[in-house]
């Protein structure tokens, strides 16, 4: 061969394997699909935080207007909701109808009139549980101090003061924890993101075998490179996608949920999306090669469904049972279980960091056996594509598409 | 030899029972076309895609110059497989820049070589559309262009000239005629054989798996029994049937056509020919390509 032209040096597999992965980054970037469906999700987040910022600023207080004889006991009313953890905003109203109007109209959460004694609530549909339980103490204490006195008791105050002090004694065995629901719910979203990219992705690097395939061009690049890194091109490029959406959603969404409040553990949060990268690249190649096999089974568009679905099947599944399993006991030996098959993990793992104590050795044992899976699946993966990506027709059973003689 | 030339020696490839290659063997030198035919399926594909190392074979080898072909060498050969493909939304700039590149150029080149066939195809106004909107016809110039654009030290056409217009056919044999002559080892499959006859310095003829016919157009056909034109106005009827290694084909009114057994002397028969009296013409025609293949294939389905 002359050794004027170019690449006669041989080219770097490296350079190769580069080239083909900035097309894949390249294509994929400049779908609509991929603007929109980052977009999609940031919003989606946004008004998720908008809607629970917007509840919990509004239970805040609770208004309540008294009238005639109810007036005397605004302070003390106020104060045992308080004592009980409902905010009361309690005003003086002129009548009692004033009030049920009020409460009518929507001003008033509910409005109390008549004797200590005797009171009276006028609510729109249900009286707040706190609300109730603050006035019937207020309503028995007033009965309970006229019986004292009756009784010829000389300081009925004393006795009733006694009795409020007295407390049972009460002994946690765990110690309560106030932010585990949004850990929960760290985890959650985590969790999501994870199942979201890798059953994404990973279905597009199916899609993008059998396009090569039905449109015949994988001959062409074939006799110009080697199967095995215009695949690694192709899953590496893929992935890189993935994980540039990941980090813009999980990093908008951490910034809105801070910004707005809603988040009060930041920290928690960083190191979810730390972990959340590293599962997501793990997960990512797991899958990758599995859904790159099931791919080449096929050489039309059409026939795609049928071997990209049982791959989804799997991710699904470990998804939604294991992400019911994390949020009901994220301490639990099912949840610990499962996060370490290596299938699940990578979606699991992350959340269940976010939302419980995981110990060192159970992670570093997922991450393990999801490497070993890696790595069995990559080399049937690679043996199936290498069999199959340049048979065309009928779809290849995986049985034959495995027998080493079929090229 | 010199260290450009093609060689392909004693190729065999089985596809569990079906010998789909029986030691297959040949050589296309530097600046030579050379005309790969037979009938379909009988092992031009499968030897060209093992050519380009797509597909593995059982035995034999697959040299350029003394040296076995080693995948950077695959990857300076231009290369159009029988069935066509490209990229269907990709548009044709970056499809013909992409695969320069992967075949070793660098962008500069790449962005250069593709700039130049896409004004010699006439794609220039497309460069930016997507594969799948263009007309078949221009689909088949990217095809060319893709096979060209990295500026290949071999070419290896399977089926170049299905599927394309009459006009398409002269870009094709043009651009085919000038690599060659720039020293260009080319090598093409076809089932048009005039074609072939007309561009190819050499032929190789393959029936199920088996080179059975190779040289040049011309020695195949002259070394084929070729046929004898007689006209002798005087001549009784049958004045032939009786020279040896001689067969009547026909005999209409004066003209006579004779097939001669290979090494029978012509001489002979003019001389036969004059005693019968006036000859006023004797001429020996060779075979065609189409001829002789097809002699060359039913002598196989006969055996």
């Amino acid at each position: 061969m002359s050794a004027t032209g170019p690449g006669t040096a041989g080219q770097a597999p490296a350079r190769i394997v580069a080239l083909i992965a900035r097309r894949e980054i390249t294509t994929r970037l400049r779908t609509k699909a991929f603007a929109f469906g980052t977009l999609a999700i940031v919003a989606g987040i946004a008004i998720y935080l908008l809607l629970i910022n917007a509840l919990f600023s509004d239970s805040d207080t609770t208004s309540i207007g008294v009238s005639g004889q109810a007036t005397h006991i605004a302070s003390q009313l106020e104060a045992s909701a308080g004592e009980l953890g409902l905010d009361a905003d309690v005003t003086t109203l002129a009548s009692a109808e004033q009030g049920r109007s009020r409460v009518d109209s929507g001003e008033l959460d509910a409005a109390v009139s008549g004797a200590a004694s005797d009171l009276e609530v006028v609510t729109e549909s249900e009286l707040d549980e706190r609300l109730h339980a603050a006035l019937t103490g207020i309503t028995q204490q007033q009965v309970l101090r006229a019986a004292l006195a009756q009784a010829g008791v000389d300081d009925p105050g004393a006795v009733l003061g006694e009795a409020n002090a007295a407390e049972i004694g009460v002994t946690t065995l765990e110690s309560a924890d106030p932010e585990e629901g949004q850990r929960l719910a760290v985890g959650a979203i985590m969790a999501f993101l994870l199942f979201f990219g890798i059953s994404t992705y990973g279905a597009y690097v199916a899609q993008g075998v059998v396009e090569e395939k039905s449109s015949r061009v994988v001959e062409i690049l074939l006799a110009a490179v080697r199967p095995w890194q215009l695949l690694l091109g192709k899953v590496a490029g893929l992935g890189l996608v993935g994980l540039i959406q990941l980090v813009i959603i999980a990093g908008l969404g951490l910034a809105m949920a801070t910004a707005s409040g809603v988040l009060t553990v930041s920290d928690v949060a960083y190191t979810t999306f730390a972990w959340g990268v590293v599962w997501y690249v793990l997960g990512f190649f797991l899958y990758a090669s599995v859904f790159a096999g099931a791919g080449s089974l096929v050489s039309r568009q059409e026939d795609m469904q049928s071997v990209v679905t049982p791959v989804t099947m799997i991710l699904v599944l470990g998804f939604v049972v294991g992400i019911n399993v994390t949020m009901a006991d994220p301490g639990g030996t099912t949840a610990a279980v499962m996060s370490l098959v290596p299938f699940f993990a990578p979606m699991l793992m992350p959340g269940r960091i976010a939302a419980s104590d995981v110990t060192g050795w159970e992670i570093a044992l997922a991450a393990g056996l999801t490497a070993l899976t890696i790595l069995v699946l990559t080399w049937l993966g690679g043996k199936i594509y290498r069999n199959a990506v340049l048979h065309m027709g009928s779809r290849l059973r995986l049985a034959e598409a495995l027998r080493p003689s079929k090229v | 030899m010199d260290a450009n030339t093609l060689n392909v020696v004693e190729l065999c490839k089985r596809y569990g029972g079906v010998t789909a290659l029986d030691r297959v063997s040949f050589a296309v030198r530097p600046g030579e076309l050379f005309g790969f035919v037979g009938s379909n399926g009988a092992g031009k594909t499968t030897a060209m895609r093992i050519i380009l190392g797509v597909l593995a074979a059982d035995s034999g080898e697959v040299r350029v110059g003394h040296a076995p072909i080693t995948s950077s060498m695959r990857a300076r050969i231009g290369y159009m497989p029988e069935e066509r493909g490209l990229y269907p939304k990709m548009p044709v700039l970056d499809q013909l820049v992409y695969l320069a590149q992967l075949r070793g150029c660098s962008t500069d080149e790449a962005h250069t070589r593709t700039e130049r066939w896409l004004a010699r195809m006439d794609l220039r106004e497309r460069r930016h559309d997507e594969v799948q909107k263009l007309s078949l016809g221009n689909q088949q110039r990217v095809q060319l262009a893709a096979a060209l654009v990295h500026d290949p030290d071999i070419l290896v056409l399977d089926e170049p000239f299905s599927g394309l217009d009459p006009v398409a056919v002269d870009v094709m044999s043009a651009v085919l005629r000038e690599k060659a002559a720039a020293g260009v080892p080319v090598v093409f499959s076809s089932h048009q054989l005039d074609l072939v006859e007309r561009l190819c310095d050499r032929v190789g003829i393959i029936r199920d798996g088996q080179m059975v016919a190779q040289g040049a157009v011309d020695e195949l056909t002259s070394a084929a029994s070729g046929t004898l034109r007689v006209v002798a106005p005087e001549a009784p009827s049958g004045w032939a049937s009786h020279i040896a290694g001689v067969r009547v084909l026909r005999e209409v009114d004066s003209q006579t056509v004779l097939e001669l057994d290979p090494g029978t002397d012509e001489q002979a028969v003019l001389r036969a020919a004059l005693e019968t009296g006036r000859v006023t013409e004797f001429s020996k025609q060779r075979p065609s390509l189409t001829e002789l293949f097809r002699n060359v294939v039913t002598e196989g389905s006969q055996q």
